[in-house]
């Protein structure tokens, strides 16, 4: 539905700035390509300066790219590049919803006015009557469950209901496309949680194809049908959060969703998925799709909450490492320790209900299932 | 360190305090007493020139009875009808002027690719640079009808002076330009602080540019609009060196000329020209409140902002030469031709039009005419002294003020704020005639002395040292101060020893934005000082009223010149502590 081929947008760098030269150039996106389908919840994510808004703002038209392509649903709303007719519909001409950051809530308007203004100013011969626009702006308000708020100034809204003003404002005229930047970012965290599943739970019941940017996984995970995570311009994964967070393919994607343990090692062994790779602490079993030649250096990297501890030897031996708990803490719904194995500090999260004295000796089972194989780096 | 030198002072009053308790409380410690002083000296300043203000318009300058003649004499003239409308017509038509100018600079520089971007803020310091009285003077050689350039190259044309600068157009005109580079920083900042994505979700409603300025972007400028508007006019209308040079000659007066006009003139009328002050005075507040008023009510159109993204600059296309042409224009209409006019005049034996005898004849002479005038650099050593004393004296007395203000509990505080915002809504001539009333009256003797120009140069200027030490009290968290009080400072340890040197930055840029405005005062002055104590501004001004336009030119470019230095000083140092001078 929406198609994004080979988009870079760059910036002359600091120090061609100075010189006046033609200097390296700084990426702000290099080579995004990307394919959403109808109805889908697609996130961008990635920390600040990855390029995810700079992204969403060159679909949207605010933002100007070198290079590329984007359509949607056939339309090509920008195209530029070497031997392709430069394309680039004004903003204003795209016929998309957008939710900024700030909500950009017009101060001087009322709830009302600022969701009849999207229908207000379409061109003459496709405009509704006064009458139309009415109900189409109560209808949306009564979606959001701002109807009894029509007639208030919009800044005297509270910070969720300004949310719900900008989604109201955006989806007014049922774009094809719906773009939300962080739109929960300036909200605190309860709010954010409760608007969360609100969000999930409206765009379902719409069915509208929306791109969402955020740096929080955890929203990230919890809406959106697929993901692709981005890094100083480019995506280096994508995907359902599902595989991206149990198979990262990189060490970033691991990092920066969740977090990792990671064990350095060569890797020995290879018959079809299963791998045997060999660390400072003891042979592990994996099995990976990836494909990696037997001899390479690589990391294991497995998530906290999948790692066994015991205080008993256990009967398998296979993926089992021995050490003694460092430190505990105790996080209400969890309990993290870490172990040290070794040079290893191995963190393990276990329900609550497991508490092991520091000192005391351990051991740690890692499920051969629940290692993912990443490159070193 | 500190409570090593402070352990064994407690040990001995811990021993003494409990013999004799009474006595020792009546002594005030040393922050009492620098707390004490220093707000009583505010409240001096502040109070005490409105005092005698009001004594002086309602108590008769002769028999010191009760009476209203003033008023009557000041206001049922039948010039006075005529008087308020100029002073209407006047400010109105400059802030307006300036208001249509600097709007469109700022909207050009803010949010298009005009080219000459770096021109604007050269321009937008002319004020501080170039003072009223030399900007006017060289508007006289630009416009006058009898020696005006410009009607001198217009004549085949439209015939004999067809530019007439002694005119309510001519003030306006020169008084709106004075004021535009104010305006533009004001509205630059208005433009900047709006968040972009309003009108980026305008454009993605669907809406055109043209439907984004009108609907989105000129709405909510209203309030910046609206108390620029209200801030010029006041300006405007205190204004003393347009109406009085330009105003003058044909009779047109204004409420500052002619409270200068009726202490010219013998016998003096203080009852009038206190009248007419206060009226100027009451005019003056109540603008400075509605706009105070406003930019409370104006709270309400802000919104939550998200990360700024600098917004793509509207593509002038085909205009962009055209609005490139026109930033040329405003920039030699305003910077060069004045500035290059005072520096031509300079060179001259007497004023003539440009021509090859004119250049023929230019020599340095009227400079070397300065170093032989005695009372020039007698001005210059008044003017540097009494910059240096005022800025100085203002900011030690503010830095103390802002941390009553900022940061003591004590009760009145805000007052003391109040206070030392109130010189800010007093005309420069009106302070300058309350400080006659005062001085005239008290038995300290500094009329017709040096100390009175320093006395009303730290009252008008009490506002702005005010805002620098204020803004950079606020940069300084609370803790290092309790940090260093649980350490054991004393208090004037703490002042001295951790807020000063904090301070210093911002005291820096206060005290030589002060020096500034202080070399270049001239409506306070101008009734304030007698023979052998003149500044430079008043030296100006006598060049003026003698005819000798070449000498005075020369001395406006002297003068110019240590400006250009000190503000260029000014600038560096305020962008270093982050404040942004008007």
């Amino acid at each position: 539905m929406l198609e994004i081929s080979n988009l870079i947008k760059s910036y002359p760098g600091d120090k061609a700035k100075k010189s006046g030269s033609q200097g390296a150039r700084v990426f702000a996106i290099n080579n995004v390509n990307l394919q959403v389908q109808q109805g889908e919840m697609f996130t961008l994510l990635g920390p600040s300066g990855c390029g995810k808004t700079t992204t969403l703002r060159s679909i949207a038209g605010l933002e100007h790219p070198d290079s590329g392509h984007i359509s949607v649903k056939g339309r090509t709303l920008f195209q530029a590049g070497k031997g392709a007719r430069t394309v680039n519909v004004a903003a204003n001409r795209r016929g998309l919803g957008m939710v900024f950051q700030s909500y950009a809530i017009w101060p001087h308007m009322s709830v009302f006015d600022n969701v009849a203004f999207p229908l207000q100013v379409k061109p003459r011969s496709e405009r509704p009557g006064k009458a139309d626009i009415e109900q189409r702006v109560h209808r949306v308000l009564e979606v959001m469950e701002l109807r009894q708020y029509a007639d208030r100034q919009a800044t005297k809204l509270s910070g969720g209901q300004q949310q719900r003003l900008a989604l109201a404002r955006a989806l007014v005229i049922e774009p094809e496309l719906l773009l939300l930047d962080e739109p929960l970012s300036n909200l605190d965290a309860k709010l954010r949680e409760s608007l969360r599943y609100e969000l999930k739970r409206l765009q379902r019941e719409l069915g509208i194809t929306s791109i969402y940017v955020t740096h929080d996984q955890i929203e990230a995970l919890s809406l959106s049908s697929n993901i692709a995570v981005m890094r100083a311009g480019e995506v280096v994964q994508l995907g359902r959060p599902r595989d991206i967070y149990e198979n990262p393919t990189s060490k970033f994607v691991a990092e920066f969703i969740g977090s990792s343990n990671f064990i350095h090692g060569d890797v020995v062994n290879r018959t079809g998925d299963n791998y045997v790779v060999d660390t400072a602490e003891g042979q592990l079993h994996l099995a990976s799709s990836a494909e990696v030649p037997t001899g390479t250096k690589v990391s294991v990297s497995i998530r906290p909450e999948t790692v066994d501890l015991t205080t008993q030897r256990p009967a398998d031996l296979q993926n089992v490492l021995e050490g003694t708990v460092g430190t505990r803490a105790f996080l209400g719904d969890a309990v993290d320790h870490l172990v040290n194995v070794g040079k290893l500090e191995i963190r393990v999260r276990s329900l609550p209900n497991l508490s092991i004295e520091a000192g005391t000796k351990v051991f740690v089972k890692l499920p051969a299932d629940k290692l993912a194989l990443v490159p070193i780096g | 360190m500190s409570v090593a030198t402070t352990t064994p002072e407690q040990a001995q009053r811990a021993t003494t305090d409990a013999a004799p308790a009474g006595w020792r409380r009546l002594v005030p410690t040393p922050k009492v007493l620098i707390l004490g002083v220093v707000a009583l000296v505010v409240a001096y300043l502040a109070i005490v020139p409105l005092w005698f203000l009001i004594q002086g318009t309602f108590l008769d300058q002769n028999t010191s009875a009760f009476t209203l003649d003033g008023f009557t004499r000041a206001y049922t003239d039948d010039k006075a009808i005529e008087m308020m409308r100029n002073s209407i017509w006047f400010a109105v038509g400059s802030a307006v002027l300036s208001l249509v100018v600097g709007t469109a600079l700022a909207f050009l520089n803010v949010r298009t690719d005009v080219p000459f971007k770096s021109l604007f803020f050269a321009g937008s310091i002319v004020p501080l640079i170039i003072p009223g009285i030399l900007y006017t003077v060289a508007w006289i050689f630009l416009a006058s009808p009898d020696i005006g350039l410009i009607n001198y190259v217009l004549e085949p044309i439209f015939g004999k002076g067809v530019l007439d600068i002694y005119s309510v157009w001519g003030m306006i005109w020169v008084e709106g330009l004075h004021l535009s580079p104010i305006t533009f920083l004001f509205m630059v900042a208005a433009f900047r602080a709006q968040d972009p994505s309003l009108e980026e979700s305008a454009l993605m409603s669907g809406a055109s540019r043209w439907t984004v300025i009108r609907r989105i972007t000129v709405p909510l400028l209203r309030p910046a609009i609206a108390a620029s508007v209200l801030i010029m006019t006041v300006r405007a209308l205190e204004s003393f060196e347009v109406p009085a040079l330009l105003g003058l000659q044909n009779g047109i007066y204004v409420f500052t000329s002619k409270i200068y006009f009726m202490l010219r003139t013998y016998p003096q009328d203080f009852n009038g020209a206190g009248a007419l002050a206060l009226g100027l005075l009451a005019i003056a507040a109540l603008g400075m409140l509605v706009e105070h008023l406003m930019s409370k009510g104006a709270k309400a159109y802000q919104t939550v902002t998200g990360k700024g993204f600098r917004p793509r600059p509207i593509e002038l296309g085909k205009w962009r030469p055209l609005a490139g042409a026109a930033i040329i224009g405003y920039f030699v209409l305003t910077v060069i031709l004045p500035l290059l006019l005072l520096v031509y005049t300079s060179l001259l034996p007497y004023y003539q039009k440009p021509s090859g005898k004119a250049f023929k004849s230019m020599s340095l002479d009227n400079y070397n005419a300065l170093l032989d005038m005695s009372k020039a650099t007698t001005a210059l050593k008044n003017s540097l002294f009494l910059g240096v004393a005022a800025a100085t004296l203002v900011m030690i007395l503010m830095a103390v003020a802002a941390w009553i203000v900022v940061r003591s509990g004590i009760r009145g505080r805000k007052l003391l704020d109040l206070l030392s915002f109130a010189p800010l809504v007093i005309p420069g001539l009106v302070l300058g005639l309350s400080l006659q009333f005062v001085y005239l009256r008290s038995p300290i003797a500094i009329y017709g002395t040096i100390w009175i120009l320093l006395v009303a140069y730290c009252t008008r200027y009490l506002p702005y040292g005010m805002r620098y030490a204020v803004t950079s009290m606020q940069q300084i968290s609370a803790e290092l101060e309790e940090s260093a009080a649980v350490s054991g400072a004393t208090w004037w340890q703490v002042f001295r020893r951790v807020l000063l040197p904090l301070l210093m930055p911002g005291l820096l840029a206060g005290w030589i934005y002060i020096f500034v405005v202080s070399f270049r005062e001239l409506s306070s002055s101008i009734l304030l000082y007698s023979s052998g104590n003149e500044v430079l501004s008043i030296l100006i001004w006598e060049q003026f009223e003698n005819g000798s336009f070449t000498v005075l030119a020369a001395l406006g470019v002297v003068m110019i010149a240590v400006l250009m230095v000190l503000v260029s000083i000014a600038y560096k140092l305020g962008a270093k502590v982050g404040l942004q001078q008007d």
